[in-house]
């Protein structure tokens, strides 16, 4: 039943370079190529990585610092092409991986809106519609035309949540973010997104925070090092994980 | 059989080389026109035609054995069209924004140029070009675009890199949006120019109608340049510098300021590899001349231009997942 798979990761594996200082010009590069310090030291952010995650299901992604987490975000949403393996992905994706993600600081909230939702393939006639939903979901009607360089990182952070939110995504990646904004806020961004789930988005979370995981997600996997140590439902995850930690 | 990049590569080789052969042998002198004895100027046209029919097989080839993926590029564009429209408005109101005079300086900026020109060379030198503004204008204005357009794209993807580092998007929007922004200027130069052309009394012609031939050429031809050197800027931080000087050689070979006829007759092969000097004449062809420019033009300018294009468009899909990396 592969139809209803919406992300699909097989033997995923990336690898990046290492250099030591990065090599700027021809003269830096001739003279590291006659040392032959050009080969960079292989790091392995993700090894062998498979997982799938059923249409409308939550999964949460968990691990330490350093374990591959957000890289791993990355190659879902696209950002990164993998070294080997494959990743299929079906229905639009927005991904809330850093706060701002594709903003331009120089430009006002109205003009991001647009922007931003053009680079998830969205039309301006479109966002057009969703704009008045955005902004108040966002609360920053006050501030429509203000270049966002003005704005706190709470603002833009609002801002950021309510596009990728209210566009209605088939898939949602979030990356540690649910932290951020005040405490009303917060609780708002988890109203949504359960009321995403509700209409069938299927949601890949990273947290560090258990609470957080336990109340959204239905399943899990734990990543250490960039290996898959452990995956299955929430609480076996979370059991897991604990003594790990 | 299913096709490599090899293949490809293969076939566009051999193709160019029996086109080479067989246009140089058979090249009927009277359809080249001003192709006259000069040898190496039989080859290039020979040379150009072959480039050109190779690069439409070729192509055709792609689209036919990789159907799939071209479909999926397509989609892919029609997906993010939204987006180039966007950054294109983006870049054009970015560029004026906060200067007094604004999106007037698209006019002034040609007219200013061409009257410090006008100045230093209807009385310091005499050039012997009749109506110096028109000739000195139209030249530049189709040069500008192409070395302002491609300096801007070969900038987009590494100031784009707060992008490209959180959202997928497909790497060629951002040189493109760029050529595309510049655009608008070229359409601020060509009042300048038709201003220029009413003050001096200099004669209007018919064939003026048809100016979008040469920017469509030159536009594309852009375009293709662009995503080469911002795929370079990625890798290789120098090119940004060096590029200003490749430029004013470009602007000096081709014959902007000066006639081409002043130019000794052994170096025509050499501007004739100035892909400017074409698009330039052609452009001059149609403003100030009235000819409508014949098929060997033609052949040149939409060689240039599907080469630089194809090309870029290669480095481009070639190179883009890379880019991640080294931003």
């Amino acid at each position: 039943m592969t139809t209803d798979i919406a992300i699909s990761v097989q033997d995923v594996s990336m690898m990046f370079n290492l250099s030591r200082d990065k090599i700027m010009g021809l003269k830096e590069y001739v003279v590291k190529a006659l040392k032959r310090q050009l080969f960079f030291d292989e790091f392995w952010a993700l090894k062998n990585i498979s997982f799938e995650v059923p249409r409308g299901e939550v999964m949460g992604v968990m691990g330490l610092n350093g374990s591959g987490k957000s890289t791993l975000l990355k190659l879902v949403a696209g950002v990164f092409k993998p070294t080997s393996g494959t990743i299929s992905v079906k229905g639009n994706v927005a991904p809330l991986l850093e706060l701002g993600a594709g903003f331009d600081y120089e430009f006002s909230a109205r003009e991001n809106v647009y922007m931003n939702g053009a680079m998830f393939g969205h039309s301006p006639a479109y966002m057009k519609e969703l704009y008045d939903e955005i902004m108040d979901f966002a609360e920053l009607w006050d501030f429509a035309d203000v270049p966002l360089k003005n704005f706190s990182s709470g603002m833009s952070a609002r801002l950021g949540f309510a596009i990728a939110t209210q566009v209605d995504p088939e898939i949602l990646i979030v990356d540690e973010i649910l932290g951020v904004g005040d405490y009303l806020f917060a609780q708002k961004c988890e109203a949504r997104i359960s009321h995403l789930l509700k209409n069938g988005t299927t949601v890949l979370i990273v947290s560090h925070s258990l609470d957080t995981i336990k109340k959204l997600c239905s399943s899990a996997i734990l990543l250490q090092k960039g290996q898959m140590i452990a995956s299955g439902t929430v609480d076996e995850i979370c059991a897991f994980y604990q003594p790990e930690v | 059989m299913t096709f490599t990049k090899k293949h490809f590569a293969g076939v566009a080789l051999l193709l160019t080389a029996v086109l080479v052969v067989i246009f140089y042998l058979y090249l009927p002198v009277e359809i080249a026109g001003h192709v006259t004895g000069n040898i190496p100027l039989r080859l290039f046209h020979a040379g150009f035609f072959a480039v050109t029919v190779s690069a439409l097989v070729v192509s055709a080839l792609v689209v036919l054995t990789r159907g799939e993926y071209v479909r999926l590029q397509i989609i892919t564009f029609a997906r993010f069209r939204h987006l180039l429209v966007l950054l294109v408005k983006r870049d054009f109101v970015a560029r004026y924004r906060r200067s007094v005079l604004g999106i007037l300086w698209s006019l002034l900026n040609p007219l200013l140029t061409m009257l410090v020109m006008t100045m230093v060379f209807s009385t310091i030198f005499s050039s012997g070009i009749e109506n110096f503004p028109v000739y000195f204008l139209s030249g530049q204005m189709i040069f500008l675009f192409f070395s302002e357009s491609t300096t801007l794209a070969m900038g987009s993807i590494t100031g784009a890199a707060g992008t490209i580092k959180k959202v997928y998007v497909p790497k060629y929007i951002f040189p493109i949006s760029r050529v595309l922004s510049s655009l608008v200027n070229i359409g601020f130069s060509f009042i300048a120019l038709m201003l220029i052309m009413l003050i001096t009394g200099a004669p209007f012609q018919v064939t003026t109608l048809l100016v979008f031939i040469p920017i469509f050429y030159v536009v594309i031809f852009s375009m293709g340049v662009g995503m080469m050197l911002s795929s370079l800027a990625v890798f290789f931080k120098d090119i940004t510098h060096l590029y200003g000087v490749v430029t004013q050689l470009l602007f000096f070979m081709t014959p902007i300021m000066y006639p081409v006829e002043i130019l000794p007759e052994r170096i025509y092969f050499l501007i004739h590899l100035n892909p400017m000097f074409h698009f330039v004449t052609y452009f001059r062809e149609l403003v100030m001349f009235g000819n409508i420019p014949g098929f060997w033009l033609n052949i040149i300018c939409s060689g240039f231009a599907v080469a630089a294009f194809g090309a870029g468009l290669y480095v481009k899909m070639s190179q883009q997942d890379k880019y991640i990396l080294h931003l």
